[in-house]
């Protein structure tokens, strides 16, 4: 027996400060920046639209973007999916870095591991440039 | 004359029984068959893991799959991976991988994994070569997703596209789905022509690269079949070579149910797990399949279209020597035929590969015929090899040295040789995470034994293990790891398993996909 629905989870501290991780990951039209095979982010009102490098354009809502909490999430509406929420935090380490989390949530389950094994990537990349320079802000 | 060029012939999930000189009755596989008669066989050969992308990741690298970091499925190799490709592009041999490479994973909408990336623009890499290979063009079961195979059947055969099994479910999980005569899963009838099959136009890929280089250019080719994996949907106008009903069942499916259920038992409880359909440990079988639903007429016919499909490698393989001989390279080329891991073929009452290291994904057909030319003579190996010693063995045979990095050494040329350089045992490893699920194995072979330890998982304690007397019980249906009798040597093996164990990789890569 196996799960129609999978949860996936990845993770990355970056040596920078919360508000300054929040300002590129909270930015929904800058994904393309860091996350894997996306070649394009347009977003209109709550409605993003990613087009992935296959060509495979994905139809997402926003559903919240929250800077308070600096939490972002996201449903992909395409019907590759029967359910999905994606969610990213960035939270506040002691010693003024961020720790970033990414979860995946979807049904069919082997699509949150797609997803999450991209972002894995994407938050490894995110970190590398964060920490080699610096976002103005 | 140059220096002696090398065709390495993979095939996928093959089990060692399949090919004649091996003592398959089935299929006919007498190009192998010559090869190991003029070259040396060897009589237990074992992957460092049982699915593909380890278990070939450990054949490019020479490194088991702790250090080079594919602990399973979906776990990408990293781009910086040594390669024994590319220690012999930099000696100067032409570099080419047709067929079905797989070192990063095929689920991938993003197209963020090069080898799918390649597939769209053409098969020169950027930057001159891809983990050593100048030349890669890539093939897999069936005809979705991006590789060149399918973009090449879509575009001058999309009337067979459809012909194929669909090999993932609308949940993208392995498809379940049966057919042919008998529901078997992972069985379609599939009207495609024979020459426009993968395992043809593999060859035909193949053909064209090697008539593609001067007559004096060293060289070194892997092809790579997608075959005789599931699913199994060979060309129909083939699939009457062999007559599933004729097909006897093999020596290690028991028809009884109650007499299969009682070897299970015998074994840690993830084998009776799966069995009955209550865990699904990996992504590699159907989940949607519950094994104890198996027919006795279901081995038969998976078993002759497995057999079908093993006869199309070896014609095709013909065909690719010949044409080798054509341009005047048969004295100089060292052909080794080997697959990555085996497959169940109905041992127990179950079909595909999971985390169950016995015979029938661990034994495999390893034959290499050394270059004519260089007085090499036939020999049977029966002490334990590995695939990791495949990427010493292409150094060896280009004169180039080994790299510090390849844990293998060079294959030995027979028994003596092997005694020599004490060839005494082979490592295994499983690992796998799914979706909650987890289960680790570690398992040494030596001396006709092979012994598996248990390593804390969703269903393991840790105290578990597997221990078979490989002479004695040929088809691992007894096991003594809690035999008082075998206790000593047990515990010796298990010493000599952790003692063994290869230096692990510092980080441990994440799974980026399930395949």
């Amino acid at each position: 027996m196996t799960a129609a629905r999978g949860s996936v989870r990845r993770q990355v501290t970056i040596a920078r400060p919360p508000d300054e991780v929040w300002a590129v990951v909270g930015d929904p039209a800058r994904l393309a920046e860091w996350f894997p095979g996306i070649v394009s982010a347009t977003v209109e009102g709550d409605q993003r639209t990613i087009v992935t490098g296959s060509g495979i354009p994905m139809p997402e809502r926003i559903l919240t973007v929250d800077p308070l909490q600096r939490r972002f999430q996201y449903r992909v509406t395409s019907s590759l999916f029967r359910e999905h929420l994606g969610t990213i935090d960035v939270l506040a380490l002691e010693d003024g870095s961020s720790l970033v989390v990414y979860g995946t949530d979807a049904d069919p389950a082997v699509m949150a591991l797609v997803i999450a094994g991209a972002a894995g990537t994407g938050l490894r990349t995110l970190k590398q440039r964060m920490e080699s320079s610096p976002e103005e802000t | 004359m140059g220096r002696r060029k090398i065709l390495l012939v993979t095939t996928d999930q093959q089990r060692f029984d399949t090919l004649g000189c091996n003592g398959g009755t089935l299929a006919r596989t007498p190009v192998v068959d010559a090869l190991a008669a003029a070259g040396v066989r060897y009589e237990r050969a074992h992957p460092q893991s049982v699915v593909c992308m380890p278990s070939r990741s450990t054949i490019l690298t020479g490194q088991l799959p702790t250090t080079h970091g594919v602990w399973m499925n979906g776990v990408p190799l990293p781009e910086d991976a040594p390669s024994f490709a590319e220690r012999l592009r930099d000696a100067g041999y032409r570099t080419a991988l047709v067929g079905k490479a797989h070192f990063e994973p095929y689920l991938d909408p993003f197209l963020r994994f090069p080898e799918n990336a390649l597939s769209r623009r053409g098969t020169t890499p950027d930057g001159g070569a891809h983990r050593g290979f100048e030349h890669l063009e890539f093939a897999t079961h069936g005809a979705a997703g991006p590789l060149h195979y399918a973009r090449w059947l879509a575009a001058e055969h999309p009337e067979a596209v459809g012909g194929y099994y669909a090999t993932l479910d609308a949940s993208l999980q392995v498809n379940a789905a049966g057919g042919g005569d008998t529901g078997a899963p992972q069985v379609k009838v599939n009207p495609i022509d024979r020459g426009i099959y993968h395992t043809d136009w593999v060859a035909d890929r193949t053909v064209a690269w090697l008539d593609g280089l001067d007559a004096d250019d060293d060289w070194f080719c892997w092809m790579s079949f997608p075959d005789p994996h599931h699913p199994w949907d060979p060309p129909q106008s083939e699939v009457g070579r062999i007559d599933w009903h004729q097909v006897p069942l093999p020596d290690g499916y028991p028809e009884s149910a109650a007499e299969r259920e009682r070897i299970l038992d015998g074994k840690p409880r993830h084998w009776r797990l799966w069995y009955d359909g209550a865990l699904v440990s990996n992504y590699e079988a159907p989940a949607a399949w519950v094994p104890a639903t198996l027919t006795a007429d279901q081995v038969r016919e998976v078993t002759a279209r497995n057999a079908v499909e093993c006869e199309l490698i070896d014609e095709a393989l013909g065909r690719v020597l010949a044409r080798i001989a054509a341009r005047g390279w048969a004295d100089d080329v060292d052909v080794v035929f080997t697959t990555d891991h085996g497959e169940l073929g109905g041992d127990f009452g179950l079909l595909f590969k999971g985390p169950y290291h016995v015979d029938a994904l661990m034994r495999l057909p390893l034959v290499w015929r050394p270059a004519p030319s260089s007085g090499a003579g036939a020999a049977v190996v029966t002490r334990p090899v590995g695939l990791v010693d495949l990427a010493p063995t292409f150094c060896a045979i280009a004169g180039v040295e080994p790299a510090e990095w390849m844990q293998g050494r060079r294959l030995p040329v027979d028994d003596a040789d092997a005694d020599a350089r004490g060839f005494e045992q082979v490592l295994t490893e499983w690992d796998s995470e799914l979706f909650g699920v987890d289960v680790h194995l570690r398992t040494v072979t030596r001396g006709g034994w092979v012994c598996t330890a248990y390593l804390p998982g969703t269903c393991h304690d840790g105290t578990e293990g597997e221990l078979y007397d490989l002479v004695g019980d040929p088809l691992q249906q007894h096991n003594r790891w809690d035999d008082p009798a075998t206790r000593s040597l047990r515990d010796d093996l298990v010493a000599d398993l952790w003692d063994s164990q290869p230096p692990a990789r510092r980080v441990r890569l994440d799974v980026e996909a399930p395949v």
